[in-house]
């Protein structure tokens, strides 16, 4: 059990697995190591951003809903309210109509009526005066008396 | 050591026969052969596997190998970062390999203790001893490197002279020199020391128990040893992960202006 040459050998042994390890073993396994921590840092950043826009994109959808609602909503208001305004003047279109037609039926009730009393003022006084004509054929001058049969047949109507 | 008294029979005979290298030369300029062939070998394996990792190393989904190596290269970066907050090429790199050659030599230690040294004895092996943790100087050569490393790195973060003066002038100023520069030295050098022996002395205990196990009767022998197999299991992983954070300190402490 004593020191020797062996030590010397086991120093140069030793020299070279340590030179070949650092020279041909560390480096690429090494960067193999850190190249795939790198890659999984890469990705892991690229699905938090992808996830983060998913998550924008949520957001802005669910705005362009609601604006879609909204403009729905106003659209349908703004129907109902035109809506209602025809109603409203088709109302009072029908309404002047009516007055209109209620008037101008007025008018020819007047008018009419005013044609039957007109008749049948000239009949009767045609009638009067051909009654007197015949009861006063023998006295009365019926040029003469023209006048006064007027006056009574305008007494009638 | 190695005579014809240890072929005889009998415990100690087993025992010393089994804590005895394969060696040629002599005096300084003896080998260990057993633990220079298996070191070699681990690291080889070592070095085949990583290598064999990083040259299809992809950011992609990474196959059964990658990801083996990418949890070794990831568990020990962080070890690094803990405790060493500088930039350096060398020491993560430094780490893993202490790691996994360390872990590996201690793995040894779980192969039946007959097992190989009969193998080798069929091939003409006489003496084999196949757990290079358990000889000193295989320990000693890591611990020694990193205590090198230790002083490189003082003296090229500090300047020579910032390095001296931590050692002249802490931890009780100017006017303790001497004792500083021994408490310093003393404790420069325990980390080698402590690094190399405590991974030897585990590893040499754990061993032995093996062998002390390996001499009782065969209807005892797998109650013993296969808790003490598990147990070893913790033992050898956490002796290498001790070898490696120790040495990231040792050489982050290095690192540190005080």
């Amino acid at each position: 059990m004593s020191i020797n040459a062996t030590l010397i050998g086991q120093m140069i042994t030793f020299a070279l697995l340590v030179w070949f390890t650092m020279k041909f073993v560390w480096p690429p396994l090494y960067q193999s190591l850190e190249e795939r921590k790198k890659r999984i840092a890469d990705g892991l950043a690229a699905a938090e951003k992808g996830q983060e826009e998913m998550e924008l994109a949520e957001k802005r959808a669910i705005n362009v809903l609601k604006e879609a609602k909204e403009q729905s909503a106003d659209i349908v208001n703004l129907a109902q309210k035109r809506a209602n305004e025809i109603v409203e003047e088709s109302k009072d279109a029908a309404k002047k109509e009516g007055e209109r037609l209620l008037v101008a039926a007025q008018a020819q009730i007047d008018q009419e009526l005013q044609q039957v009393k007109e008749n049948l003022r000239k009949e009767v006084s045609s009638l009067a005066l051909n009654a007197a004509e015949q009861i006063l054929s023998a006295e009365i001058d019926q040029a003469k008396h023209q006048e006064i049969l007027n006056k009574v047949s305008n007494q009638i109507g | 050591m190695a005579t014809e008294a240890h072929a005889a029979e009998g415990a100690t005979g087993y025992i010393v026969h089994h804590l005895t290298p394969l060696s040629v030369g002599e005096g300084f300029w003896t080998l260990h052969l057993d633990t220079l062939f298996f070191s070699a070998v681990l690291g080889g394996l070592f070095i085949w596997f990583f290598k064999m990792a990083a040259e299809k190393a992809t950011s992609d989904v990474p196959g059964l190998v990658q990801n083996f190596a990418e949890m070794m290269i990831e568990f020990v970066d962080s070890q690094v970062k803990d405790s060493f907050h500088g930039k350096s090429e060398l020491i993560a790199p430094l780490a893993l390999t202490i790691f996994c050659w360390v872990f590996l030599f201690n793995f040894m230690d779980l192969f039946p203790v007959d097992l190989l040294p009969m193998i080798g004895s069929m091939m003409g092996i006489e003496y084999l001893r196949v757990v290079p943790s358990t000889d000193l100087n295989a320990t000693f050569a890591m611990s020694i490197s990193v205590f090198f490393l230790i002083i490189f790195y003082s003296i090229k973060v500090k300047g020579p002279w910032g390095f001296a003066k931590e050692l002249m002038f802490q931890p009780f100023g100017p006017w303790l020199l001497p004792f500083n520069l021994l408490l310093k030295l003393v404790e420069e050098l325990a980390k080698p020391i402590s690094l190399a022996l405590r991974l030897f002395g585990n590893l040499y205990a754990g061993e032995l128990i093996f062998i002390l196990i390996a001499l009782l009767p065969w209807a005892i022998q797998p109650v013993l040893s296969f808790p003490w197999a598990i147990f070893h299991i913790l033992i050898i992983t956490l002796q290498a992960f001790i070898f490696m954070v120790l040495t990231i300190v040792y050489l982050s402490m290095a690192h540190e202006d005080h």
